[in-house]
């Protein structure tokens, strides 16, 4: 009798769930599977691989920026994690502050610096320089994927590191590892989940993101996300098209997830979400 | 030299955290629209940001969506996580494992998904996107937050306890109250917080699934990047970024007193 | 370690007074001076606006970005403001950006909106499908003020859902003082012009940037042929690499900036920059150009007929008409508004050419058929996504490469981690 009234108390959470997650859900997959008039139909999806080279992008820009994001905030947070307690919280909160305002603003500070009148461009003018097309470019779309997503890479390695114990990395030095050997034997396989999960946190944004490539891109560098916009909101309104894009970027993210939560199950799967 | 070099690198990555922000709050003091150069010190902007009905507006509206839809998720999630950590290893996972899909789906996807939704559902209820399906938006990626950070409290806590609780004569909603609250408070409480930052923040997903009214803060400002951009702009951001600091340091401030003073109460034991 | 970030975040800002200090010098001149302009709003029937007060109404108006006088400048009128103050009905103001945008957002169901400002082709793709609500002139007295040349228009033949509201030309922006070549020889042609590579902005909106390229081939704007929607599209992926980037108002801050040289845009719209930047000059190339008219339509979805008609004729209003385009730039159908511009601005050949001109040289678009459209949006999301610069034959096989790479990692140190866990 306890046992079925406290489970009840999850009834109306199961309820929305099933209505407000899984319905929709199913609802990309119908949009992908059927035309305007409801019949089934394979040509959504068949049309998506006219996009490969959208999706490869997309990947391809993703990828970069979580290397890039990886190799910033891995040593930062290595040495955050060696700081003593009361600096350490103190510098976390200066590493995240930048993270609690709005995206958008932002990355529209970027457009204002690295625009061809911009400030970086005026400043190296300065020193004879430039000005170098930094705007509108690749380079740029990746830039603002960086610097919008390195907090979801620090913190969860961040998190990590914090808890290996010292007295592991003093027993490795005690039997004669150089400091060389206990990063790539200790330190760094120990805090493998915390990478893990900070890879999928930068890389699923990164992927789907339309902003930063609308803002930063100048419209000539579509990614998968701004493809989904386009066909929802955008200047070629096509929701069969959008909800088969949408699915397909959903089954890769699917692949790429299982991969990673191969390697970072142990026991993060509440910290990941505490942090 | 060791030390040298890595302090070098940390306040590099902060330049680069800081520099946009920095750059944003100088010109919101420029006297001309310009973005590159200083012509001279104004609080003119912060004035027009004041008077902007729109931004107003939708600066009320990003509050009310954000907390109603904060509490609700958080009744919503704290009793949810209460059922599933009764619920037997199986259906436990599965329900879990479908919570965390709005956590890790993109946002765009999540956004999409409730807008084929809400289009079906208005087609055929006659109703109309704005404050409602906002406000279902947010408490739908709210919820798997607050479960996330209260069912590990309720791991933690002695099932006897609620037990003992309901054997002494509560009725399963006292014994909720009086006994497995307390305990995972710490939990519900730090769900409310993410929930309400993750709402106030949220364009993606507000974007697919607001309407003609309501229409929240951080969707004005997608708006105005869009189109002949005002200084107002930064002098928002300046305040945003304030807003953000004076939070976090009387936070940081309260969590250093909280910590101090538990320790210095174990040492009084 | 906080003394070392004092000093970092010091130094950066003596760099950024240095910066301002060399360049405020440069900028002075940007202080222009304009003739007071003193706007004053009366209406010639008040009572009709009085019929729906203390009901209170919200109207959601859907307009172009940087479309209404929002009394910005002392003495100019905020038509919503006056609206409201008028009627006791409040107005709920949101922008989009292109009429394809607008498009979606009603197709896609759901917002419900009393207002929207569509251009020609638009109003007549949403006739036939059925989207836009037959207006009640009675209501609209103001109609009375619309010029006979934009009577039913060819958009709306028996002109029954739409009220124009403004007009003008599409022509080429560009920044005189880098681009040497005299007015009268810029053409579409220029916008392909490998000298101004990455200085270019373009249309990002599929309609207005095949216009440029059907121009450009000699073809009629409203071509539904699909051999020669595809000749536009190629013209369009060629000019890619000298596109800096593809902007709808994002062309304000740029143009104005001086980010880019040369782009195609509206010409109310480019009177506006102009004022920003002294450098910048407006050409509308004698080989042709685009006329459009935007109308004021009500969306079948409506609620507040009445009041959204009360609003239709408001704008209407001459003093609200002139408020209007004296702010926005565009040129006015409304005759009594016409009358109140100044000289100068009539005359200034680019809000008003003469009948001439825009008979022989001008094209609207009218509504392609529903193929065509297809063809033309699947066009343009082809040429938008196509890229030269990505090298996509190995980044596949090297992204995977890498994947496995991480995952073999990741193995041995998981195996490594299990041995030490035994010990």
């Amino acid at each position: 009798m306890k046992g079925i009234s406290s489970k009840a108390a999850a009834a109306p959470y199961l309820i929305w769930m099933a209505v407000f997650i899984v319905v929709p859900l199913i609802m990309v997959a119908y949009f992908a599977f059927t035309d305007e008039s409801g019949a089934f139909t394979l040509d959504n999806l068949a049309n998506v691989a006219q996009y490969s080279n959208i999706f490869i992008r997309s990947i391809w820009l993703a990828a970069i920026s979580t290397v890039i994001c990886l190799v910033i905030a891995y040593p930062l947070s290595y040495m955050l994690s060696g700081m003593k307690a009361h600096t350490q919280s103190t510098m976390l909160m200066i590493v995240m502050l930048p993270m609690w305002m709005n995206f958008l603003l932002r990355t529209y500070a970027w457009m204002a610096i690295l625009g061809n009148n911009g400030l970086l461009n005026t400043l190296l003018g300065f020193f004879g320089l430039g000005p170098y097309k930094l705007l509108n470019t690749q380079g740029a779309v990746v830039l603002g994927m960086v610097y919008n997503y390195i907090p979801f890479m620090i913190l969860p390695i961040y998190s990590v590191m914090v808890k290996i114990d010292k007295s592991v990395i003093e027993a490795a030095r005690d039997l004669g590892c150089n400091s060389v050997n206990v990063l790539f034997r200790v330190i760094l396989p120990l805090s493998f989940p915390g990478v893990a999960s900070g890879i999928t946190m930068v890389f699923v944004p990164a992927i789907s993101t339309f902003i930063i490539s609308r803002m930063l891109g100048g419209g000539g560098n579509l990614l998968v996300g701004d493809l989904i916009e386009m066909q929802f909101l955008g200047n070629s309104y096509n929701p069969n098209l959008g909800a088969a894009i949408s699915f397909v970027l959903m089954v890769i993210l699917l692949l790429i997830m299982t991969i990673m939560n191969q390697f970072g199950e142990d026991d993060t799967e509440n910290d990941r979400v505490l942090m | 030299m060791k030390k040298i070099l890595g302090k070098i690198y940390i306040a590099l990555v902060l330049m680069f955290l800081y520099i946009p922000i920095f750059v944003m709050i100088v010109f919101s003091f420029n006297t001309t629209k310009s973005r590159t150069v200083m012509s001279g010190f104004t609080f003119d902007w912060y004035i027009k940001l004041f008077n902007n009905e729109l931004i107003m507006s939708s600066l009320r509206n990003t509050i009310i969506i954000a907390v109603i839809a904060s509490v609700l998720a958080t009744v919503l999630g704290t009793f949810a996580a209460v059922g599933i950590s009764r619920m037997k290893k199986i259906p436990r996972m599965i329900i879990t494992n479908i919570t965390t899909i709005p956590m890790i789906n993109p946002d765009i996807i999540t956004g999409v998904s409730l807008m084929l939704l809400f289009v079906f559902f208005a087609a055929r209820m006659n109703f109309e996107f704005g404050f409602v399906t906002l406000v279902i938006a947010h408490i739908t990626f709210d919820v798997p937050y607050v479960i996330m950070n209260v069912l590990p409290k309720l791991n933690q806590m002695d099932p006897n306890l609620h037990e003992a609780a309901l054997d002494l004569g509560c009725s399963p909603m006292m014994a909720f109250r009086k006994v497995v609250l307390p305990e995972i408070m710490p939990g519900v409480l730090s769900g409310f917080l993410m929930s309400v930052t993750f709402s106030l923040d949220d364009f993606v997903v507000s974007y697919f699934t607001s309407g003609a009214t309501s229409q929240t803060l951080p969707i004005t400002i997608y708006s105005m990047t869009r189109r002949k951009v005002s200084p107002e702009i930064n002098a928002l951001s300046t305040i945003i970024f304030i807003v953000v600091v004076i939070v976090l340091v009387v936070k940081n401030i309260i969590t250093t007193r909280n910590l101090k003073l538990t320790s210095e109460g174990e040492r009084n034991d | 370690m906080t003394d070392k970030f004092k000093k970092a975040f010091s130094l950066m800002t003596v760099f950024m007074l240095m910066l301002t200090g060399c360049a405020a010098s440069e900028d002075t001149a940007a202080l222009e001076e304009e003739e007071e302009e003193i706007q004053t709003l009366t209406v010639a029937d008040e009572e009709y606006y009085k019929q729906l007060q203390g009901q209170n109404i919200t109207l959601n108006v859907y307009n172009w970005g940087e479309y209404i006088a929002m009394g910005e400048d002392e003495g100019t009128l905020n038509v919503n403001e006056e609206f409201y103050n008028l009627t006791g009905i409040k107005v709920n103001y949101s922008t989009y950006a292109t009429n394809e945008e607008l498009y979606a957002k009603l197709k896609g169901g759901g917002a419900s909106y009393d207002i929207i400002i569509p251009s020609d082709y638009m109003i007549s793709r949403m006739i036939s499908e059925d989207m836009l609500c037959e207006l009640d002139f009675e209501n609209i007295p103001n109609f009375s003020y619309i010029m006979d040349n934009f009577r039913a228009p060819e958009y709306d033949t028996e002109n029954k859902y739409s009220v124009p509201y403004l007009w003008g030309t599409v022509g080429i922006i560009y920044d005189s003082t880098m681009i040497d070549i005299p007015a009268e020889d810029i053409g579409w042609d220029i916008l392909w012009n490998e000298d101004y590579a990455d200085q270019i902005l373009m249309f990002d909106n599929p309609r207005d940037a095949f216009a440029i390229a059907e121009l450009r081939l000699g073809y009629s704007l409203n071509t539904c042929d699909e051999k020669q929607l595809k000749d536009a599209a190629e013209l369009l992926k060629e000019q890619k690499s000298v596109v800096q980037a593809y902007v709808m108002d994002e062309i304000f801050d740029k143009m104005g900036a001086g980010d880019a040289l040369i782009a195609p845009y509206y010409a109310g719209d480019a009177l506006t920059i102009m004022e920003d930047n002294d450098a910048l000059n407006f050409v509308v190339p004698d080989s042709g150009t685009n006329l459009f008219v935007d109308a004021v339509c009500i969306p079948s979805c409506v609620k507040n007929k009445l009041a959204a008609e009360m609003y239709i004729n408001f704008l209407c209003e001459p003093d609200i008409a002139y408020a209007n385009t004296w702010y926005v730039g565009y040129s006015t159908p409304n005759s009594r508004a016409y009358e109140k511009l100044d000289e100068d601005i009539i005359n200034d050949g680019i809000s008003y050419p003469d009948d001439n001109y825009l008979s022989e040289n001008c094209e609207t678009y009218s509504n392609l058929t529903e193929e065509a459209n297809r063809t033309m949006q699947d066009l343009w999301t082809d040429m938008k996504s196509t890229d030269k610069t990505t090298p996509n034959k190995w980044i596949v096989p090297l992204f995977m490469a890498l994947c496995i790479a991480a995952s073999i990692a990741i193995l041995i140190a998981r195996h490594i981690k299990r041995k030490k866990d035994i010990f």
